[in-house]
């Protein structure tokens, strides 16, 4: 699949003040993409606005898989999501909250690819317990299956490696890599070894002022 | 059909959820059952007027649905787990699995509270199958404009006393319906028709119209 996502004159202001504006960019298939810069300077934000949750006060998000521009619904079937303001059910198992994602995408769940998924970010043998007992670094590792399990064409990663120890890390690097392949990554850190990961970085500036610097390909 | 399959795995979880956790249960059982008591010690041995035991009855039902269901989005919001669910699922099947979670939970709060109500006020009914009609289609309506409601309370910065005031105007015809649909059946005085007919369309009319206005509820 190719799949492109295009900022178009993005903006986004609470009230008068302005966390960015006229953001503009261009984000081929194959390709990192990384947001990085002070606290509230709306990297979340823009994040947020790129997966269709939050409206952009102008400008807009267009994504295209396979050369046809898709519906903001449309395109959240393309996008997986690891950000701290997301949380899974904390009631359900890790693999109930995968049986329910599936379901509630339409996707064929089998308890084996759940197995792998969770092996893969390293949740091997904790698939039954219950989502609530696990430490913020296991549900992490959790968000990064809930993310990939429909294999999406988009990966949005919202401080990628918050809460991981050392193997957590090394498994966000796996995933990056594996997810360059297939399609787009998207990130917003301030971690350097992750800015490195960019092949496209945007330094969004010093909250309030909208300020903007595009950086070169790494 | 996928928006009612995608649909039955939202009704599926919150089953889940809430047998493990019987908090929004907890919320309406405890309610109901407290009123109810209040109630049957208030009339002591007297047998009601049919027009105000049927009003009763609606009113224990419908103030346990507002302290319980009022949770069903509120508790995505708090938790968190709304961004997860809107990336993973249209609104029309969201909508139809909380209306449908809201419908057991109220059906299942009925089958308790209502042959209760009718031993403990001493209430004959005298049309035994047009009440259960009533009863069936003035707790799905009340299901149904709360998950609507509940919808848009989630989204205010204020929750407390909203939902109620919100429900209020929109139940209001439900409620004078069912109320004198449930009178009629205690009574026995008329035909009942008329008013399982209005349920059946007031039910029919909130569902439509809540499915046409919550994906801009759900995503703005």
């Amino acid at each position: 699949m190719q799949t492109k996502v295009v900022l178009k004159k993005l903006t986004k202001a609470y009230g008068r003040r302005r966390l960015f504006a006229d953001i503009s960019v261009t984000i081929p298939g194959r390709s990192v993409f990384v947001l990085h810069g002070p606290n509230g300077a709306g990297k979340t934000t823009l994040l947020r606005i790129i997966c269709g949750l939050v409206p952009a006060t102008s400008g807009e998000v267009e994504i295209t898989v396979d050369g046809k521009l898709l519906a903001r619904e449309e395109s959240r079937e393309h996008i997986g999501l690891v950000s701290p303001e997301l949380e899974l059910y904390g009631e359900l198992s890790a693999v109930e909250n995968l049986e329910f994602f599936a379901g509630v995408r339409g996707l064929p769940f089998s308890p084996a690819k759940a197995r792998d998924l969770l092996t893969f970010v390293g949740l091997a043998g904790r698939g039954r317990d219950l989502v609530g007992t696990y430490s913020s670094g296991m549900k992490q590792r959790l968000k990064y299956a809930y993310a990939l399990l429909h294999e999406p064409q988009i990966l949005v990663l919202d401080e990628p490696t918050s809460n991981l120890d050392e193997t957590g890390v090394a498994v966000v690097a796996e995933i990056i890599r594996r997810q360059k392949d297939r399609g787009i990554v998207i990130m917003a850190t301030n971690e350097p070894g992750e800015v490195s990961y960019g092949d496209q970085t945007l330094a969004l500036g010093q909250p309030g002022t909208g300020h903007l610097v595009q950086g070169p390909a790494h | 059909m996928p928006w009612v399959s995608r649909g039955l795995a939202i009704w599926c979880k919150d089953l889940r959820i809430e047998f493990r956790t019987r908090y929004a249960y907890s919320a309406l059982l405890m309610f109901a059952f407290t009123t109810l008591v209040a109630v049957s010690f208030a009339v002591g041995g007297v047998v009601l007027d049919a027009g105000l035991a049927a009003a009763l009855l609606w009113v224990i039902l419908f103030f346990a649905a507002m302290a319980g269901l009022s949770r069903t989005f509120v508790q995505e919001e708090e938790a968190g787990t709304v961004t997860a669910l809107k990336l993973a699922a249209r609104p029309e099947p969201v909508f139809i699995g909380k209306y449908l979670f809201n419908v057991t939970l109220l059906f299942s709060l009925a089958v308790l509270v209502v042959p209760l109500f009718l031993v403990l006020i001493h209430q004959t009914v005298a049309y035994p199958f047009p009440f259960l009609a009533v009863v069936l289609l003035g707790v799905a309506g009340l299901a149904g404009a709360s998950t609507i409601v509940a919808a848009i309370v989630a989204r205010a910065g204020t929750r407390g006393p909203l939902m109620t005031v919100l429900a209020f105007p929109i139940l209001l015809p439900l409620l004078l319906g069912a109320i004198c649909g449930t009178r009629t059946c205690f009574a026995g005085e008329r035909a009942v028709a008329a008013d399982i007919l209005f349920l059946f369309c007031y039910n029919g009319a909130a569902l439509a119209v809540s499915l046409l206005l919550f994906p801009y509820v759900w995503d703005e």
